[in-house]
């Protein structure tokens, strides 16, 4: 039975209400029952008659209090319950058919969908409903099961990257069957074609109910360029109230390690579905971005990877000939620089100095001989992947290079002298350019007759010159020509880079060229004419959250349908190297746009959230008897027998407890100011904060009775509350699921160690993980510790401070015995003093100790002094616990006495000094 | 270990046969007595009074030489008189007595015993001798008949109400009757007037509980004696209030007129009153009484 949100277990029970009004009745014609008293004076009393024979009534209010506990006693029997999950009941029969969108959209709201589905699958379960599953962007014949089995393989539903076409639509609109069904179908809230006709095949054959949820999706375009700056626009499917997201711009750093490189606000006006950003990085750092994604929005569609297109190249120009001052014309690189500088950087210098910053090309215009060393660090760049780009000249025609034998830096051998046509001491015409061979990188590209060529450098003949021609005049003398040097190429333009030999560079068709060559790079995708032929090896695919993962199992792509197909299962979305580039697939492209998904005001919509099912008895129950509680309080007030005096000391006991827990606040700043208090973190965790308290308690025990030291009692520390100041020391317990402290607790922390405070954390995992993220504790300490501002680390040098504060120690064991103790790294100046065994290390204390070694555990001490955790077995684990207190005695002495041990590296200066 | 728990156990149980209401009493006592002297008269007794010149008819072992070798006439050196008075104390044992509406005051069978075995002290070191009404302990002096008083006053009587006894009074000795005269008071008419034709003079302590003067009681209730023979039910004790009062005056001024008609003082004390103060006045009454 249901009552609003609230559906009653035992509904019947609710009829014992009706007996409320004849319990009222009752009460109210019994007097409260009469106290006896014991009174010497009644015999004065005997004989005096009451005036008034009626008696004193029960006051309403009682009544009313006494009705109250029977009526919440009567309900809550009933088993009320919020929000019932038990709306299946209408329709409780016949096969269930579960469809979803899942696409990269649905992403986002994945892990809300697999509760849903998981308690609808358990729901049908329940009511032996047999289930089938749809996914459209992957459809199969829907395959009606017991919903356990769907239940065990719903971990293993993710959603892909790409989305239902109405070509998938269709077909499962054709899988369906003959068969009657409920259909529930989880969609992403995207509008897509083709769904109207298969929402219709659905209803055909029983009623569907939407889930979907009500958040728009914001999804990606690919980053541009414009005017060297980049160039971001986020798309929202439905236009509504402003909203700002955050773009987070990842790539490598210098070293090569992935991280966040910089991010960027985007803010969407109120019914905009658009905004556009523009972020301005550095081209070098723009060269090293490999995505860019929305803060939060975990799906396909908020990454957009970067190719190539978003790099600039940095090309070196480098000219054999730079004696002609002032006759910019005439320069062999004014051309060049005038083609390349919109779209590359250009770098300067002598080609010894460019070549570590490894530039992607080199262009040598008319460099005829190089020294061995130059030739040989050039030949490692361009096997590296380099493009070499030479031109001829004088200077190479008049030398011998590649004479003989063909130089490992030129393509072909020479002819000695070159040629010249057209000109006034020669006869013939200016050559002009043949068609290209398809073969040719310059294949498809538009040849105008103005291009001439009156002199050349001319090819010796060699069985692989035809194979490495890749431009040629229409007499069949080579132009252009390519070798291939490991992964990278050299390349040789028979004629200048001016145009004294030629009207090449003058003309369009040299940039085109260029590009070609991809020594500019291509801004724009590369046409369906350059991709024919092409196969494209995906090297890392996006998953439908948005997760790039390795595609060596994929096979490659032809370049035709890179450009022309959608998005599926054959082409996912990532990154696809080809012959000379890589190439981006996005899931948002420039053009696509989001619009929600339109439903039939006849097809039921719902929310991915369901209210969470909350029964109430219990409450209703806890109640009654509060008001029975108050009841009997009442009756006593009323009958007299409570003292007014009592009742005020209860109320005054009950409003004295908060007061108390100032006091106590009070009092645990007072105990730790006025002694030396060891401070462990509270961690939520009852069970590791006792430990912690137990292995402070037996670390401060084994101070007391070994060192000066005497601290008083451990106290655990609220993070957000207390004031750390008074604590020397804080020993931090990581669990996984402890709460991240908030901002200001943060500030107070960094500030606590600024000014000499320690934190020790101890990841408690040694015994099952090494130092470092690989354990959830692990990640955690991560998390905990990236607000805090820490120097950097290292792993405990042997010659540091805590190795000899109080005993002498290499091994820091706790209740394990792993070896990774992090302290702040040493200066790097650190150098070793004569005649000490340590190096003059740095002055501070170190603000924290990070390890997994579980201390407190072995620290820990119960009430009698008796230790509370096995460590190790017989007397190794007790020379173990040993080591572990002696690690805490040197850890609280480094603490308190701060560099003193180090500073012993001074006593011979001082001595000396005092000598003197 | 093993010897010292019976040791202190057996130190216990001795120390206790010491009824503790002597002690306190011997202090309550103490407290009265600084200040107050003798019977201001000549008399029997140690302690010097006055020298007076001889007259005829004094034996000639009486004269004071050494006062009289200052002067020409003859001195006979007089005592304070130190005559005896016996004393009969009555006090209500029975269990309307055993009350105390609160903890914080005492019982008043408790201020009774304590008021009566003080005053008996007093009077005994003043010389009088003091004993109790009835039979049992006929007035005597000395310690001794301090420590049996004291035992004879802490024993409980069964009844409910008390009735005071005139038998055992010496004619022309004096009384002290303590009680709460709750009960019949015809019982105290009884008493007082066959006291009274005895020549026996004294005084009327009536002790009452603060809450038999307030009657701070509301709702219904079932009022009992503290013997439990008697008992009243009423469904509004509130309204019972004005009467109760009424008839708890009528009480205590029967009392008066019959104490004024016998010569006996009449005195009323509350528990929650200080004892020195009830001391210090039947003291007086003692002391200032028909003596005077």
């Amino acid at each position: 039975m249901m009552l609003g949100p609230i559906g009653f277990t035992a509904p019947w029970l609710l009829l014992a209400l009706a007996a409320l009004p004849i319990l009222w009745i009752l009460l109210r014609a019994v007097p409260p029952a009469p106290i006896r008293r014991r009174f010497p004076g009644v015999a004065l009393l005997l004989g005096l008659s009451d005036d008034d024979t009626v008696t004193d009534r029960t006051p309403w209010w009682l009544l009313l209090l006494r009705m109250l506990a029977v009526a919440a006693l009567i309900v809550g029997l009933a088993g009320p319950v919020l929000n019932p999950q038990d709306d299946g009941e209408q329709a409780a029969t016949g096969p269930l058919l579960i469809v979803l969108d899942g696409s990269w959209a649905a992403a986002r709201d994945w892990p809300a969908q697999e509760d849903l589905l998981d308690a609808m699958l358990a729901e049908a379960g329940r009511e032996s409903r047999p289930v089938a599953i749809l996914r459209l962007t992957e459809p199969e014949a829907p395959n009606f099961q017991a919903a356990e089995t769907w239940r065990s393989r719903l971990s293993g539903l993710a959603p892909s990257a790409w989305e239902a076409t109405p070509g998938t639509m269709a077909e499962a609109a054709a899988m369906l069957g003959d068969e009657d069904f409920e259909t529930r179908w989880f969609s992403d809230g995207l509008a897509r074609d083709g769904r109207d006709r298969l929402l219709s095949e659905l209803q055909s054959r029983g009623p569907v109910t939407i889930y979907e949820s009500p958040a728009p999706v914001i999804a990606l375009a690919p980053a541009t360029i414009i005017d060297g700056a980049v160039q971001l626009t986020a798309t929202r499917a439905r236009a509504g109230t402003p909203r700002e997201v955050t773009i987070e711009a990842h790539g490598r750093d210098p070293s090569g390690t992935p991280r966040m490189l910089a991010t960027m606000p985007l803010t969407f006006e109120a019914d905009a579905t658009t905004a556009t950003g523009e972020l301005s990085i550095p081209a070098e750092l723009r060269a090293r971005l490999t995505r860019f994604e929305i803060a939060g929005q975990r799906h396909a569609g908020a990454v957009t990877l970067t190719d190539d297109s978003l790099r600039r190249r940095e090309i070196a120009l480098i000219a054999g000939r730079e004696d002609r001052e002032g006759l910019e014309l005439l320069s062999p690189l004014h051309y060049l620089e005038q083609a390349l500088i919109p779209s590359a950087d250009i770098l300067d210098g002598a080609l010894i100095d460019i070549l570590p910053a490894n530039p992607d090309v080199i262009v040598l215009a008319d460099v005829a001989t190089l020294s061995g060393a130059e030739q040989s660090e050039l030949l490692e760049w361009a096997e590296g992947g380099g493009l070499l780009l030479r031109f001829a000249g004088p200077r190479l025609a008049a030398s011998d290079v590649s004479r003989d034998e063909e130089a490992p830096l030129m393509p072909v051998r020479l002819r000695a002298g070159g040629r010249t046509v057209g000109g006034a001491m020669s006869w013939g015409e200016p050559k002009s350019l043949a068609p290209f061979p398809e073969e040719s990188p310059f294949f498809g590209l538009e040849i105008s007759d103005d291009v001439t060529v009156s002199a050349q450098v001319m090819a010796q003949p060699d069985p692989t010159l035809a194979s490495r021609v890749i431009a040629q005049l229409t007499d069949g003398t080579p132009l252009v020509t390519r070798k291939r040097i490991g992964a990278g190429q050299v390349v040789l333009f028979h004629v200048t880079a001016n145009a004294e030999w030629s009207t090449l560079p003058l003309s369009g068709l040299f940039v085109q060229m260029l590009e070609r060559l991809a020594v500019s790079s291509a801004v724009a995708l590369p046409d369906l004419s350059e991709m024919q032929g092409t196969t494209w090896q995906p090297i890392e695919v996006l998953d439908g959250f948005g997760t790039l993962n390795d595609a060596d199992t994929l096979p490659g792509v032809d370049g035709e349908t890179l450009i022309t197909d959608p998005i599926g299962p054959n082409l996912r979305p990532g990154l696809y190297e080809g012959p000379d580039r890589r190439l981006a697939l996005n899931v948002i492209k420039d053009d696509t746009t989001l619009s929600p998904a339109t439903w039939p005001a006849n097809v039921p919509v719902r929310g991915l959230a369901r209210p969470p099912e909350a029964p109430l008895g219990g409450w209703l129950l806890a109640a009654a008897l509060v008001l029975l509680m108050a009841d009997i309080l009442a009756s006593l007030a009323l009958s007299g027998r409570l003292m007014p005096v009592r009742a005020a000391l209860i109320l005054a006991a009950l409003m004295a407890m908060p007061q108390q827990g100032e006091a106590q606040e009070q009092d645990k700043a007072l105990a730790a100011a006025s002694e030396v208090v060891l401070a462990h973190v509270l961690t939520g965790d009852s069970q590791l904060d006792e430990a912690a308290h137990a292995g402070l308690r037996g670390l401060g025990e084994t101070l007391y009775f070994r060192t000066s030291v005497e601290p008083s009692q451990p106290i655990g520390v609220n993070l957000e509350e207390d004031d750390l100041a008074l604590y020397p020391l804080l020993y931090w317990p990581v669990t996984p699921d402890q709460p991240i402290p908030t901002a200001e607790a943060y500030v107070k922390l960094n500030e606590y160690l600024r000014t000499g405070g320690m934190i020790l954390f101890d990841t408690r995992d040694a015994n099952v993980a090494g130092f470092g993220a690989s354990s959830p504790n692990g990640q955690k300490l991560q998390r905990l510790a990236r607000p805090l501002d820490i120097p950097p680390l290292e792993p405990i040098p042997e010659d540091h401070v805590l190795t000899r504060t109080f005993y002498l120690l290499q091994d820091f064991p706790g209740r394990f015995t792993g070896r990774g103790v992090w302290v702040e790294a040493a200066p790097a100046d650190a150098e070793k003093v004569e005649g000490m065994p340590f190096r003059n290390l740095n002055d501070n204390v170190t603000p924290v100790v990070i390890g997994g070694n579980d201390w407190a555990a072995a620290w820990a001490m119960d009430e009698t002094g008796a230790p509370m955790f096995p460590v190790g077995r017989g007397y190794a684990g007790e020379r173990q616990r040993e080591l572990a207190y002696r690690f805490g005695v040197n850890l609280v002495m480094h603490v308190l006495t701060g560099n003193y041990k180090s500073d012993q590296v001074h006593v011979p200066a001082l001595l000396d000094r005092l000598g003197q | 270990m093993s010897t010292v728990a019976p040791l202190r156990a057996r130190a216990e149980h001795d120390a206790a046969r010491l009824p503790p209401l002597l002690a306190r009493a011997e202090h309550l006592a103490g407290t009265v007595l600084l200040g107050e002297h003798g019977r201001r008269r000549a008399g029997l007794g140690d302690d010097f009074w006055q020298y007076r010149p001889v007259q005829a008819g004094d034996e000639r072992r009486f004269i004071d030489w050494r006062r009289s070798a200052r002067s020409d006439a003859q001195f006979v050196r007089q005592r304070e008189w130190q005559i005896a008075q016996s004393v009969v104390i009555w006090v209500d044992a029975a269990a309307s007595m055993r009350f105390a509406s609160d903890p914080k005051y005492a019982e008043k069978s408790d201020r009774a015993r304590l008021l009566a075995l003080a005053v008996a002290i007093l009077l005994n070191r003043a010389g009088e001798r003091v004993g109790l009404a009835g039979a049992d302990l006929p007035p005597r002096r000395g310690e001794a008949q301090m420590m049996r008083l004291a035992e004879a006053l802490v024993k409980d009587g069964a009844d409910d109400y008390g009735h005071p006894q005139s038998s055992g009074m010496l004619p022309h000795g004096r009384a002290l009757f303590i009680s709460d005269f709750m009960g019949d008071i015809a019982a105290a008419r009884t008493a007082l007037t066959g006291a009274a034709d005895r020549g026996v003079q004294g005084v009327l302590l009536q002790v009452l509980d603060p809450a038999e003067e307030a009657f701070p009681y509301r709702g219904r209730t079932i009022f009992e004696s503290v013997g439990g023979t008697l008992a009243h039910e009423t469904l509004k004790a509130s309204e019972l209030r004005d009467r109760y009062l009424a008839r708890l005056a009528q009480r205590k001024a029967e009392l008066q007129s019959l104490c004024a008609t016998t010569g006996w003082q009449y005195g009323l004390h509350h528990t929650s009153d200080s004892a020195q103060s009830a001391l210090l006045w039947l003291f007086r009454a003692f002391d200032g009484g028909p003596s005077r």
